[in-house]
């Protein structure tokens, strides 16, 4: 329908304003960046090393969590058992698990003292080590693997269930179904996902400060950190904030053109009647993986919550100075979040999703070029964390409003002109009621992301304060690790009091 | 009156042109073969669709480079006629302004509205809450507050039966007839345009001709007409 006419002032300026706000605040370091940057050609040869590690780790991630993932969604979408929700359900967790929360907990299983080395050295097996490469694609696959397991499921129910009742009706063999219904749509879902999970372990940081490091285990991110904290080295930070930009860019560019999915879709519930696969090798199969896949989810957080409640008690008071900072970082960047996406998601979606191209160090090292000729970077370390924190949310936020926006605008969009509501009537009246749910829900991943993140706070941060995350991660460089765990334990129970917070308070009392 | 000069709409291949007057206070049936383009036409007048060519004209001004919601006119679609989220009260209450910023009096007038079309009572009610029959009452209470002086139907009753559908027609009409407003009302029903509407446009074959009575257009039907009313209606008395 024509409307373009009176479309220009139907209060988009509103949406513009979010995204010159969202180009300069990602933008401005990018250019701070360029012009600081040593030459590339001298520091090269140095980090080699570095960006291999960060593409093979990223490649090796992307490759186990989804390969990982193919039988855990194909057991899902074709079992029905008790507890089936609450594992689809937890299969999100990890989405706004803290990081080092994680970390914690895959310590606690796989680490040295962990479960994991006890039971192999009580058979008399050599202790594996989870530092270095291992570690940290074990962390990843940790994280991506149920994001992978959600975007191949919502793939394999996206298939009409009356195919296969063709298939059956056909009397095909599980390698027929396979071949004719299953492998197509793989075919179609599996390089998104992993184009995914690529870009995102391209930019990892937390991940690789807590379980890599040393010259043989170093992302572009964690060395950028580096050449901040211990060389105070800006022109190789930002020398380094240039490879990541190209790299991850690179990387953002091409998840966004395989079109990006999310894993965030509703009607997971659904279970597909089969009868190819009613065989009971392929049933003791199906259940073996899901209960793997369930305890390699499962177990890590059990000890976190396990060892945290041991360690609550041992907790230093700068643990819950540092909570109240990360739950007041966590509202403001949530709220800048919100406003930010509801602008963008009108018009200027694209705009959204620069904050997966450009990574948080590099944000973080281009303001600290930006602020360090006229300020104290360390003094305004609350609003660039808020701001950097907001932006990297901002992603998520859009890409769940952007289509709802769209449907109300298909659905009421006439009446609402016919009525002459434009602007915040517009705003007040008709998006802000029907999108309420999907606000709900995004803002709690705002505020969950936000609550757990460990990134530019490390480069800001100054010693006498600490948001929790970062407070947790010097317990464990103190070896207090009993500290940290009660800490973790504090986090992780935050992070999803924040997302229940907000998540809820978009279902309650919704009606129509 | 409402006047289309020359128009000229068109519309991914399509096109339709319509050159004709509407007398103020008139009652048009817009009839016609499904996809000829009815709807079209009252989206155009609307303002939900740019003229390619030509001018709409209400009471000798130009209404074309107006926004829908400053046009005077008050439309009723097929559908989603309602907000979901907002009560009765509250959805007429933005025919007032969309702003929903009422003073004591307009309050009063989206009472009166409410009670006007039936649904006192039911005013805090939110549209799940209510019967189909219901809800168009509801919307037409708004188009009550409104004041526009034209009224465009998009077959907003065609999902009701055939009794409660006469019951909303004659309550647009007697609604119509207190305010003075013209109205257009889109309609696949030759029934409905006997019942509700004195004249009748007829859409066809990209072409939307002017309003004749509609007695007249149903007892000698153009070809065209023909074809779509099937052969039942020439045993109909006409009128």
């Amino acid at each position: 329908m024509a409307r373009g006419a009176f479309a220009i002032t139907k209060g988009r300026f509103f949406g513009w304003v979010a995204a010159f706000v969202v180009a300069t605040l990602l933008l401005g370091p990018v250019v701070a960046v360029f012009v600081h940057a040593d030459s590339i050609n001298d520091e090269l040869t140095g980090e080699w090393a570095t960006v291999r590690f960060t593409l093979v780790q990223a490649i090796l991630s992307a490759f186990l969590s989804v390969a990982l993932a193919i039988p855990v969604a194909r057991a899902l979408a074709r079992r029905r058992f008790v507890g089936r929700g609450v594992l689809i359900t937890l299969l999100g967790a990890p989405f706004i698990l803290p990081v080092i929360v994680a970390v914690l907990g895959l310590l606690a299983v796989f680490g040295r003292g962990g479960v994991l080395n006890s039971a192999l050295g009580w058979a008399g097996v050599e202790p594996i080590s989870i530092y270095g490469l291992q570690g940290v694609v074990l962390a990843h696959v940790f994280f991506n693997l149920p994001l992978a397991t959600r975007i191949i499921l919502q793939g394999w129910q996206g298939i009409p269930g009356e195919r296969f009742r063709l298939a059956a009706s056909l009397d095909m063999a599980p390698r027929d179904v396979f071949r004719t219904l299953e492998w197509p749509m793989l075919w179609s879902v599996l390089p998104g996902a992993a184009m995914v999970i690529f870009a995102l372990c391209l930019s990892s940081f937390a991940v690789a400060l807590t379980l890599g490091g040393g010259p043989r285990a170093t992302t572009i991110e964690l060395a950028i950190y580096q050449a901040f904290r211990f060389d105070f080295d800006l022109g190789r930070a930002a020398m380094l904030a240039l490879l990541q930009l190209v790299l991850a860019g690179g990387a953002a560019a091409l998840a966004l053109w395989v079109a990006v999915p999310m894993g965030f879709g509703a009607g997971l519930d659904r279970v597909v009647r089969r009868w190819e696969s009613d065989g009971a090798t392929v049933r003791v199969l199906d259940g073996g993986v899901i209960v793997l896949a369930a305890l390699f989810l499962i177990l890590p957080l059990t000890m976190v919550v396990l060892s945290g409640l041991a360690g609550l008690a041992k907790m230093p008071a700068a643990v819950y100075s540092a909570a109240g900072v990360s739950v007041l970082i966590a509202l403001m960047s949530t709220c800048v979040t919100m406003v930010l996406a509801l602008g963008l998601a009108q018009r200027a979606e694209i705009w959204g999703y620069l904050g997966l191209a450009i990574s948080p160090m590099v944000v973080g090292t281009g303001l600290f070029l930006l602020i360090n000729p006229v300020a104290d970077p360390m003094a305004l370390a609350l609003p660039v964390i808020v701001m950097v924190n907001a932006l990297m949310a901002l992603p998520f936020s859009v890409r769940v409003l952007g289509p709802e926006l769209r449907a109300i605008e298909t659905d009421f969009g006439r009446l609402a002109d016919a009525l002459g509501m434009a602007g915040w009537a517009r705003m007040r009246w008709l998006y802000l009621p029907r999108l309420r749910r999907p606000m709900g829900f995004s803002a709690g991943l705002a505020a969950a992301l936000s609550m757990g993140d460990l990134g530019v706070v490390t480069l800001f941060a100054a010693t006498d304060w600490a948001t929790l995350p970062l407070q947790m991660y010097r317990l464990m460089g103190a070896y207090r690790m009993e500290a940290a765990a009660g800490a973790g334990l504090l986090l992780l129970a935050l992070s999803l009091l924040l997302f229940w917070f907000f998540d809820r308070g978009g279902r309650v009392d919704v009606d129509a | 009156m409402l006047m289309l000069e020359a128009v000229v709409i068109r519309q991914d291949g399509f096109e339709m042109q319509a050159d004709f007057g509407v007398e103020a206070g008139a009652r048009v049936a817009v009839i016609g073969p499904s996809g000829a383009g009815k709807s079209t036409l009252l989206n155009a007048i609307a303002g939900f669709l740019d003229l390619a060519e030509g001018r709409v004209l209400w009471d000798g001004d130009e209404i074309c480079g107006k926004r829908p919601g400053e046009r005077p006119i008050a439309m009723l679609f097929q559908d989603n006629n309602l907000f979901p989220h907002l009560s009765v009260e509250q959805n007429a209450g933005l025919g007032i302004d969309p702003g929903m910023q009422l003073n004591v009096a307009q309050k009063e007038q989206v009472l009166q509205a409410i009670a006007r079309v039936g649904l006192e009572g039911l005013e805090a009610r939110k549209p799940g809450q209510l019967s189909g029959g219901q809800q168009s009452r509801a919307a037409l209470a708004r188009v009550l507050v409104q004041r526009k002086p034209l009224m465009l139907l998009d077959e907003p009753f065609a999902a009701l039966g055939p009794a409660l559908k006469d019951e909303m027609l004659d309550l647009v009409g007697e609604l119509a007839s207190e305010s003075g407003a013209t109205v257009l009302m889109v309609s696949h029903d030759p029934r409905d345009a006997e019942r509700f509407a004195d004249q009748a446009v007829m859409v066809a074959e990209g072409r939307a001709e002017a309003p004749v009575p509609v007695a007249e257009l149903l007892a000698d039907p153009p070809e065209t007409l023909r074809a779509y009313l099937g052969a039942s209606r020439s045993t109909v008395p006409g009128g």
